[in-house]
């Protein structure tokens, strides 16, 4: 003891002091699935591939993008992006514009020539599947990367389905949507096209299948009466944009009419006005409320001087002229007939009344079941009655959009690859969504978003060039930046500059920090703070 | 592809660091070799904004004068946690003398540094609000007239927490201390009492006077390194919410103060030779109801028995900082 006078013990540093036993919470880094995430049909890690590509690094945004859906530069233009709807960012200012991210990297893609990933080694299993649409084509895409072999059989001439059949060139060039496409079979996708399967057995058997995704889509329009007199013009919306598509013009006259509400309907009146229509009248039977079409789709319809008529039917055609029918809705919201007529001009009718299954290619198979509006069930894992074979896309129960359609294909090809293996399928992760609430939004920027260009209106209705435009480099960067990161560590710094007993530590492993339980308090001021709202605290255990 | 092109950073820099932004713009905080000047271990409470801003100013003037620092602490909360005998969170130079007399002990060493031609070795005083606008009050006045080269640093946590939560100087009116009990007409602390010493310390004219609190990160820094290269007395006062004394829960001190700004009841600015020269700007301004009501010494203008009069007097506090200091307010939130 050769210590000073009244000096008892050595100085020390108070790190002996270990003030992690005071704790009753320790806080957790955990992930939470961003309400974009959770409201995209076809499953894409948006909050994750936007992380990428906030310091420009698309190629790597690209590449994560592409994991769950192999045609970005398609989805960046027709998506109705539901995310968007659900980007906690709205409640700030603007959400967040992924759909033009999204685009932005597809055509970087393009330009550049990333290419998709490399299939896994040959499994020596072979899945025909049928319908080469967008549903069948993403199928085709997941089960190649796995290593099956994989035949596309259409009963077209080329590869798309309604993205080439349906869906209108000013919303989709046709050079983007082959340019996906080659890039998609060049990873050994075999296609059959011209080739209608009739008899699904029949072919399974002939081609040594071991499983089949069926996608023919619903490409049967909806009749509906209506007397029409010797020089009336009727046709079909599907016909319409199906032959002009392929390159016809047909003559419709100065002013034509479109029967439906939903985005074919859309999609009709727009075209009709590039066909050379003075006026484009849509008039649906309900309220704008209840219309089927997207917002997106109505608001660029009126925006090219399609007009709108609600509550009206249709009761007779004849040349030059229509007589409709002035609805009410009841009290449960059906339209119903009021007796009152009125006659409007209209020189060609186009019906757009929905669409059905042609399921016939199903009929030989035992254990199929076909619900009450003609779609095909399906269970969980997309498989009909019958095993190994299973449906997606807009024949089987679901909102009918491309992205949808990607969706089942990916989830049907997750199943199939496991059922061919005998084994579940992955189970989904079970994530707590990121709701605005568990954010801390003060950290984050005020920053509008960047409206993607749109060709001024009276160029739009000319001619078939696509109508909205891209975003450069930097407005892309820019609206990558935006993103709230909901439910996602991005590397703030906020965990370890504000705790109060330097106990958040830097690391080279996961997110990049780590609690030091020894001096955690749980105060709780990381996870307060944390803008993200990517960190909760937990109860001790006693 | 260059990043900097683009002047937009997903959080700006509000953030303690980013990813995206360059190094230099980033916080002291967020760098993996900071000083950490008060070491893990100390006893404070959880939750304390004290220790977290007394980290935040010494690592930044640590960084402003490369290390060479003599830091002299009033008696305190500050004190008390960060040194039981034996041990020390301290990993700087440090002493404590008496709780009056900081300011005298750091104009002394300042004085024996000119005398070994050592000025290159800076001094920084702080305390606690008990120790700066009270006790060591008449140190402090004399620090700042004679111009000595010293930062003192006010760690204001608005009553002395660690002997009990008694009313100072700096308690604002109707808040409960152990001394102002919560009874008579005017509950908790009177109106119309205490100091204001950043306007105190602006009267003796020094060189720099600012306020600060641990919810503006990049400004409390900013200060900091501001007032390192000056010489002469300067000033800096910062405000620590303290869980214990203002019963608010232990992850609400940075969301505190924030509202404690953002409510304009602390005036956030710079004045150089007793004149006002920068007020950080309110980005969203609330009503100072929503800084109260967090807050259990303020429990008894709500409750049962709500004081919307007094809640009133407070807000006229708020919006006559808002005319006095010329306060920018670029949104006010509901």
């Amino acid at each position: 003891m050769d210590k000073p006078f009244a000096i008892t013990l050595s100085v020390r540093s108070s790190l002996a002091n270990h003030t992690g036993n005071w704790r009753t919470e320790r806080p957790v880094y955990q992930d939470r699935r961003p309400p974009c995430s959770q409201a995209c049909p076809a499953g894409e890690q948006i909050q994750a591939w936007l992380y990428e590509a906030e310091d420009g690094g698309y190629e790597r945004a690209w590449h994560r993008l592409v994991v769950d859906n192999p045609f970005p530069a398609i989805l960046g233009r027709v998506c109705y992006h539901p995310c968007e709807t659900a980007c906690n960012r709205a409640q700030l200012d603007e959400a967040v514009g992924i759909n033009s991210v999204e685009r932005f990297l597809g055509d970087e893609a393009l330009e550049r020539g990333w290419s998709l990933p490399e299939p896994l080694p040959d499994t020596g299993r072979r899945v025909l599947v049928v319908g080469g649409g967008p549903s069948g084509l993403s199928a085709a895409y997941h089960l190649r990367l796995r290593g099956h072999a994989v035949e596309i059989h259409d009963g077209a001439g080329a590869l798309g389905g309604m993205m080439r059949y349906g869906i209108p060139a000013f919303r989709l060039p046709r050079d983007v949507l082959d340019a996906e496409l080659d890039r998609l079979l060049s990873l050994g996708i075999s296609v059959r096209l011209g080739r209608r399967t009739t008899d699904l057995a029949a072919e399974m058997t002939e081609g040594g299948f071991d499983a089949a995704f069926v996608a023919v889509g619903a490409q049967l329009s909806r009749r509906a009466y209506i007397p029409a007199g010797q020089s009336a013009r009727v046709l079909d919306a599907l016909s319409l944009l199906s032959g002009v598509s392929q390159g016809e013009r047909p003559e419709l006259g100065r002013r034509v009419v479109v029967y439906g509400g939903g985005n074919t309907a859309m999609d009709a009146a727009r075209t009709a006005r590039r066909l050379g229509a003075e006026e484009a009248l849509v008039v649906y039977r309900r309220t704008r409320e209840v219309m089927p079409a997207n917002d997106i789709e109505v608001a660029e319809a009126l925006g090219e001087g399609v007009q709108l008529r609600w509550l009206s039917t249709v009761t007779h055609v004849d040349g030059g002229r229509l007589t409709v029918e002035r609805m009410r809705l009841d009290e449960n919201g059906k339209p119903q007939p009021t007796g009152e007529y009125e006659d409007i001009e209209g020189d060609a009718l186009v019906l757009a009344l929905g669409q059905e299954v042609d399921h016939s290619l199903l009929d030989g198979l035992a254990g199929v079941k076909v619900c009450e509006d003609g779609v095909i069930e399906v269970d969980h894992n997309m498989m009909t009655g019958v095993p190994g074979v299973f449906a997606g896309g807009d024949m089987v129960p679901a909102a009918r959009s491309v992205a949808v359609a990607v969706g089942h294909g990916h989830a049907a090809a997750d199943a199939v690859d496991a059922w061919l293996r005998g084994a579940e399928p992955p189970a989904p992760a079970v994530m707590e969504t990121a709701s605005f609430d568990l954010l801390n939004p003060w950290y984050y920027s005020d920053a509008p978003r960047s409206v993607q260009p749109k060709l001024r209106a009276a160029r739009q209705v000319s001619d078939f060039a696509e109508v909205v435009g891209g975003l450069d480099s930097a407005t892309a960067l820019f609206e990558a930046r935006r993103c709230l990161s909901c439910g996602n560590c991005f590397g703030c710094d906020n965990c370890y500059g504000l705790c109060p007993d330097n106990a958040v530590l830097k690391t080279d492993e996961g997110h990049g920090y780590a609690i030091d339980l020894n001096y955690c308090k749980g105060c709780g001021i990381c996870a307060a703070e944390c803008p993200a709202g990517a960190i909760t605290m937990q109860p001790e255990e006693c | 592809m260059t990043t900097s092109a683009v002047k937009f950073y997903q959080v700006g820099s509000r953030a303690v660091g980013n990813r995206l932004l360059p190094e230099q713009q980033r916080s002291e905080q967020a760098r993996p070799d900071r000083a950490n000047a008060l070491n893990s271990g100390h006893r404070a409470c959880q939750g304390c904004g004290e220790a977290l801003a007394a980290r935040y100013v010494l690592d930044a003037a640590v960084r402003a004068t490369a290390g060479k620092l003599i830091v002299v602490n009033a008696t305190g909360c500050l004190e008390v946690f960060s040194t039981p005998y034996p041990e020390s969170s301290w990993q700087l130079p440090w002493m404590h003398s008496v709780f009056a007399n900081a300011p005298a002990v750091a104009s002394g060493i300042a004085a024996a540094l000119t005398t070994q031609n050592r000025s290159e070795v800076r001094v920084l005083a702080q305390g606690g609000d008990g120790a700066t606008v009270d006790i060591g009050l008449g140190c402090l006045s004399g620090m700042f007239e004679r111009n000595d080269d010293v930062l003192y640093v006010c760690y204001d946590n608005e009553a002395y927490m660690n002997t009990g939560v008694q009313r100072s100087g700096a308690t604002p009116p109707a808040a409960r201390t152990a001394t102002t009990e919560v009874v008579g007409a005017e509950p908790g602390n009177p109106f119309g009492q205490g100091k204001d010493l950043p306007r105190i310390a602006m009267a003796h004219e020094i060189g720099y006077v600012a306020t600060a609190t641990v919810a503006e990160l990049h400004d409390l820094e900013h200060k900091v390194t501001k007032a390192m290269s000056m010489r002469g007395a300067r000033y800096l006062h910062v405000l620590v919410p303290c869980p214990l004394g203002w019963g608010s829960a232990p992850a609400d001190t940075v969301r505190l103060a924030r509202l404690a700004h953002q409510s304009a009841l602390f005036p956030v600015f710079e004045a150089e030779r007793g004149e006002l020269t920068s007020v950080l700007p309110i980005r969203r301004r609330v009503p100072v109801e929503a800084y109260l009501r967090i807050q259990r010494r303020y429990a008894h203008l709500f409750g049962t028995r709500p004081r919307p009069d007094i809640v009133d007097r407070i807000q006229q506090i708020a919006d006559r900082n808002i005319t006095r200091y010329r306060i920018d307010v670029e949104e006010v939130s509901q």
